[in-house]
């Protein structure tokens, strides 16, 4: 039984494999009939303990382009509303005899708990601050297809990665494929010991823009924010956000990414959320084929045995 | 956690995706450009010789027995050019479709040659038939390449193009995915072996050598652009 619980399960060579079968996939959204019959018969359930628009709607996108059968499980409207534990929907959902589980949840290590009580593939859909995989790996693919390559592409991700399970996803990832990662962050939204992350980190923007592939900006979560870490909007704004004039610094070649929702005005000014929105929405168009081949590489697995024919 | 499915791939009867030996990952990408034909190709068109066990192979890919040289899969190539002009006479209405992997290098040399022959520049595009295979639960999850048609389909006559045929299994995945982009008025099918066995009730329009073969033998096409010269092996179990 295999999961995709965090970027550690993965090494380089996996994640150019599953780059490649996104690329493979990608060319599936471009056709009349956006459908193939890979999965037919295998059951998804998307289990979002944790609201979400676009993940959620991504993997079910994704399943049904596989011709997976969906089930979509939100907290709300559920048992769960009811006091139902998150063991007891598990113990349902194996019941019910489902083949891969997509989770999401405020809890870090939700995912890793469920591959103990189902017996499916178990795929990380977020987890508290901890890992969100398969939007790192969404986010590989952008870039390269964006820059043609990512070993030695400069990237810096910036914002708060105090909060971001995006962050420590995207960097571990990037630092795999050999990628030069900055992470910039304000000092009241770095993490506890920034030295395990082996990446320099910085307080002051600016000065990494001149040299840069990518700037990942990344979303202020003000949900999870529950005491002060920034004296106001206005000043988070003026040293780390992202307006025209920091724009202008960056090479002419460089890409600005968000893993989205966008606060804009906060994090990134609304006029370059709009000058960018094609590369953030490719974020969105690559994300439904980098979890195709996620579903096909774990799904496609099962039951494996030789066999040649032609 | 395995994700790495390391090891070599299952290997296929010579035909179909023909990932034989490959291991993950795979590189894919564009077809190579066309190639010159070979002083061979350009040879008279004259029937093949009978099937006789050739010499031991102990080339590029794997000890075996040749039952088709290069010289003998070029000739075959040609009469198949022969055959579908002969077929069609309106070659605009074609496209060819070359299976991956080793069938897409067979149809870019068979579009050469209708070219050469007739003058009509037929359009060429790529199958990957491997996310409509019926066996994904079986062999788990080989790797994908790219597909690509040329042209829109609809109301033109798909000739799909492989190697080997064999159970039939690819083929009618290879029809599936045809079907999936648009509605042909024909799909025919080129295979440069047919070894028997099939599973399925599917035969070639064109065929460029039958080889009757036991089922615990291994036909392996090989094609220049692969595996650095042209021909046809029989590999008996246990020759490897």
């Amino acid at each position: 039984m295999d999961h995709l619980l965090s970027i550690e399960d993965l090494d380089a060579d996996a994640i150019e494999l599953i780059l490649e079968t996104a690329e493979s996939l990608r060319e599936i959204a471009e056709r009349p009939i956006k459908k193939v019959p890979t999965l037919r018969g295998r059951t998804v359930c998307n289990l979002f303990l944790e609201d979400s628009t676009r993940t959620r709607i991504s993997f079910e996108v994704a399943s049904k382009r596989l011709s997976a059968d969906v089930i979509n499980f939100t907290a709300k409207g559920s048992s769960v509303s009811k006091g139902e534990s998150f063991k007891d929907t598990a113990l349902t959902l194996q019941a019910m005899g489902v083949d891969a589980v997509v989770v999401r949840s405020a809890a870090a290590g939700a995912p890793l708990q469920l591959t103990r009580w189902v017996d499916a593939h178990v795929i990380n859909a977020g987890d508290g601050w901890h890992q969100h995989p398969t939007q790192a790996l969404l986010d590989l693919f952008t870039m390269r297809r964006a820059h043609g390559r990512l070993e030695g592409l400069k990237v810096a991700v910036v914002g708060d990665v105090l909060h971001s399970r995006v962050a420590r996803s995207e960097v571990q990832a990037l630092r795999m494929v050999g990628a030069d990662v900055t992470v910039v962050a304000p000092p009241t939204l770095m993490p506890p010991d920034p030295s395990a992350w082996d990446v320099p980190f910085t307080s002051t923007l600016d000065p990494v823009l001149a040299d840069l592939d990518v700037l990942y900006v990344l979303r202020v979560q003000r949900e999870r924010m529950h005491r002060q870490f920034f004296p106001s909007v206005r000043e988070y704004r003026r040293h780390w956000g992202i307006d025209a004039e920091r724009l202008a610094r960056l090479p002419d070649h460089a890409i600005v990414m968000h893993p989205g929702p966008m606060n804009r005005g906060v994090e990134i000014a609304a006029d370059v959320a709009d000058e960018h929105e094609a590369i953030i929405t490719d974020q969105v168009t690559n994300g439904i084929a980098v979890r195709m081949a996620v579903l096909y590489l774990l799904l496609g697995r099962d039951g494996a045995k030789e066999t040649t024919d032609a | 956690m395995r994700w790495r499915p390391g090891g070599a791939a299952v290997v296929d009867g010579g035909g179909g995706t023909g990932y034989a030996g490959a291991t993950f990952p795979l590189t894919t990408g564009p077809v190579r450009p066309g190639r010159e034909l070979d002083a061979a190709a350009a040879a008279p068109v004259r029937p093949s010789a009978p099937t006789e066990p050739g010499p031991a192979v102990t080339g590029v890919r794997a000890p075996g027995r040749e039952v088709l040289s290069g010289d003998d899969v070029a000739r075959a190539l040609r009469r198949l050019a022969h055959e579908l002009i002969e077929r069609h006479p309106q070659l605009d209405d074609l496209v060819l479709m070359g299976i991956r992997t080793r069938g897409v290098h067979l149809s870019e040399r068979l579009a050469l040659l209708l070219e050469e022959i007739s003058g009509t520049e037929v359009p060429r595009g790529e199958l990957d038939v491997t996310l409509y295979r019926d066996d994904i639960g079986h062999r788990g999850p080989l790797p994908l390449g790219r597909t690509h048609f040329p042209v829109d389909i609809d109301g033109r006559t798909v000739v799909l193009v492989d190697d080997v045929l064999y159970t039939g299994r690819t083929i009618r995945a290879a029809m599936e995915a045809v079907f999936e982009v648009g509605r042909p008025a024909a799909i025919r099918l080129v295979a440069l072996v047919d070894r028997g066995h099939r599973e399925l009730p599917i035969r070639a329009d064109h065929v460029g050598k039958n080889l009757p073969t036991a089922e615990d033998e291994e036909i392996r096409v090989l094609v220049d652009e692969v595996d650095d010269r042209d021909g046809v092996i029989i590999v008996e179990e246990g020759d490897e």
